[in-house]
């Protein structure tokens, strides 16, 4: 036996849904039973063709949340559709910054379990069973839902592919918030940003604590430019203030999965390693040969990034 | 200014970590301060200088009464802790976690709650809204920046596109990012006086809280299985010796990439 219904809770930036939310309708249409969606934001009708060509033949609309952080309004809109009998059997979010507080502010509301940072969802007859990497990937945890439901469970970026079913625009039907919360938002700050996306680039070129100083990433810009890639970095330096936390790679990061990473001066810890091990091709620079970085290597390179990366640079300058 | 930080007293994530025979995590060696929660109790240190008094508390969850990584954060200047230890916790989800320590928090009667985004061993990222939730208190998690202001505490809260300026009455739970500020070492004074501050151990039942709805008894969760990831294979190793940049060259070219 199928789910009977599944939502999927969407986002959206400028307008587009986010790839994360068309990832997860994808995996969601394969667990059969509806698919439907929750959004919180005033732009759900524009969303429905887009939504519906991804599989979701309805959405659940709490219309514009204007200044309120999404977790309190909209796990209050779920937990009011869940009381009133017509809630689903299963809700998946992203691994996001709001798709985390609303599922958590959703466990308490509703008393159940929210199972995190999963790659994966199966049924085993009626029972949800969903995949966990742990120990930076080496492990896979498989952990079963054993209460009634609804289950509650997000996932990492990057875990399923995102394909059209060619579906209708999806009905917008309205998801009514019972607390709009008491922390608001009183203004928004984007931070600029050039060059290919660090989650969509097809190629990343990281930087680590082997820099040695946070000059030295200049390395990375230049190479990375030269290569139309992604400029990254690891916790380590992001913790140390050399770049902007929107660089960082890992499980606190962003998940990459390009074509090509470059790792140089990164040791690879497990928090980083969980970040881009799903890339396609690895090449690590690091000048300790027992860095972790170069167990997951296509080619490891044990040298100092300071004479490797300039040497390499130059190298592209003149083709 | 009284302020309760959430600290998570985690194995050496330098070690390999190891499962128990139940499939959760061994946690019966030696455990420290999650190095993300040093942000917190620095965060609230220096929040209770600013207000100009009050003191902060430590509430943590941990097996075996263990309050290594508690001395540390005591070390640093917090005033206090409370620990919760029982065997009923074995195998807890984030849920029950967060129904333990915001039962101990609301005995603190905290103007402010602190912790990080997530803990570094189990990296759930959920307890800190549930523990709001649980306590009817609003939130802001991912702070960048702190500051509180007559009843409101106002953050800098991250955003996929940059960070947004949020702001909330007090009480309130606020979760922290790695980074919001440069946590201090324990001076020697600091590390001597703390080996004298009060720890309080509790119970689930002595926090009035049933057993039987904690740990793996009240999970509504269970691991059916833990196997080895795909194995990637590690490629080919060169030792620079002034020319390993040619061999970068030679894979992008192979890759068709430059």
């Amino acid at each position: 036996m199928a789910l009977k219904s599944i939502w999927v809770y969407a986002e959206a930036t400028n307008g587009n849904v986010t790839p994360l939310s068309l990832e997860l309708l994808a995996k969601a249409r394969t667990l059969g039973g509806a698919v439907e969606v929750v959004y919180a934001g005033a732009d759900a009708d524009s969303l429905a063709s887009e939504l519906g060509a991804h599989g979701a033949a309805k959405i659940h609309s709490t219309g514009d949340l204007a200044a309120s952080l999404p977790g309190v309004p909209v796990a209050s809109a779920i937990a009011k559709a869940v009381a009133d009998g017509h809630g689903p059997d299963l809700i998946m979010f992203g691994t996001t910054y709001d798709g985390r507080d609303i599922a958590a502010r959703l466990s308490v509301a509703l008393d159940q379990p929210v199972i995190t940072n999963n790659t994966d969802i199966e049924l085993d007859g009626d029972v949800v069973v969903v995949t966990e990497p742990i120990f930076g990937g080496m492990k896979l945890v498989k952990t079963k839902f054993t209460a009634a439901g609804p289950h509650i469970a997000l996932f990492r970026p990057k875990s399923f592919v995102a394909e059209e079913a060619g579906g209708a625009p999806a009905e917008v039907v309205a998801l009514e918030v019972t607390d709009p919360g008491a922390a608001k938002v009183t203004n928004r700050h984007v931070e600029e940003a050039t060059g290919p996306k660090l989650d969509e680039a097809a190629i990343v070129v990281s930087g680590g604590r082997g820099l040695g100083e946070k000059d030295n990433y200049e390395l990375i810009e230049t190479l990375a430019k030269l290569l139309k890639a992604a400029p990254g970095a690891s916790r380590a330096i992001v913790d140390a203030g050399w770049v902007p936390y929107s660089y960082q790679v890992g499980q606190t990061g962003k998940v990459v999965k390009p074509t090509v990473y470059i790792a140089a001066g990164i040791s690879g810890a497990t928090q980083h390693l969980v970040g881009m091990k799903g890339a396609k091709n690895i090449i690590a620079i690091n000048k300790d040969p027992e860095a972790p970085i170069f167990s997951v290597a296509d080619l490891g390179i044990v040298g100092d990034v300071h004479k490797v990366l300039p040497k390499l640079i130059e190298a592209l300058q003149a083709r | 200014m009284h302020v309760v930080v959430c600290v998570k007293q985690i194995p050496d994530p330098a070690e390999p970590g190891k499962l128990e025979g139940d499939l959760t995590l061994d946690r019966s060696g030696k455990l420290i301060l999650d190095e993300s929660d040093s942000y917190g109790v620095e965060m609230a240190l220096q929040l209770v200088d600013k207000a100009g008094g009050g003191e902060v508390t430590l509430v943590s969850m941990a097996p075996n009464n263990e309050n290594s990584g508690l001395r540390t954060a005591l070390a640093m200047g917090a005033a206090k802790a409370i620990l919760i230890s029982d065997p009923a916790l074995s195998g807890a989800g984030a849920l029950d976690t967060a129904k333990v320590l915001a039962a101990a928090i609301k005995s603190a009667e905290p103007d402010l709650v602190l912790a990080a985004t997530e803990s570094s061993d189990g990296y759930t990222g959920t307890v800190p809204e549930q523990i709001a939730a649980l306590l009817g208190l609003p939130s802001i998690t991912f702070a960048k920046e702190v500051h509180i202001e007559g009843q409101s505490v106002n953050v800098r809260r991250q955003t996929e596109a940059g960070y947004d300026e949020v702001t909330c009455p007090l009480p309130a739970v606020v979760s922290v990012t790695a980074g919001v500020v440069e946590p201090r070492y324990p001076s020697f004074k600091g590390i001597m006086a703390a080996k004298s501050k009060p720890v309080e151990e509790q119970t689930v039942a002595g926090l009035g809280l049933d057993p039987a709805g904690v740990g793996s008894a009240g999970a509504g969760q269970e691991i059916v299985a833990v196997e080895d990831a795909p194995v990637r294979n590690a490629g080919e190793i060169i030792v620079d010796e002034g020319e390993a940049f040619t061999n970068i060259v030679s894979f992008l070219d192979g890759l068709k990439v430059i």
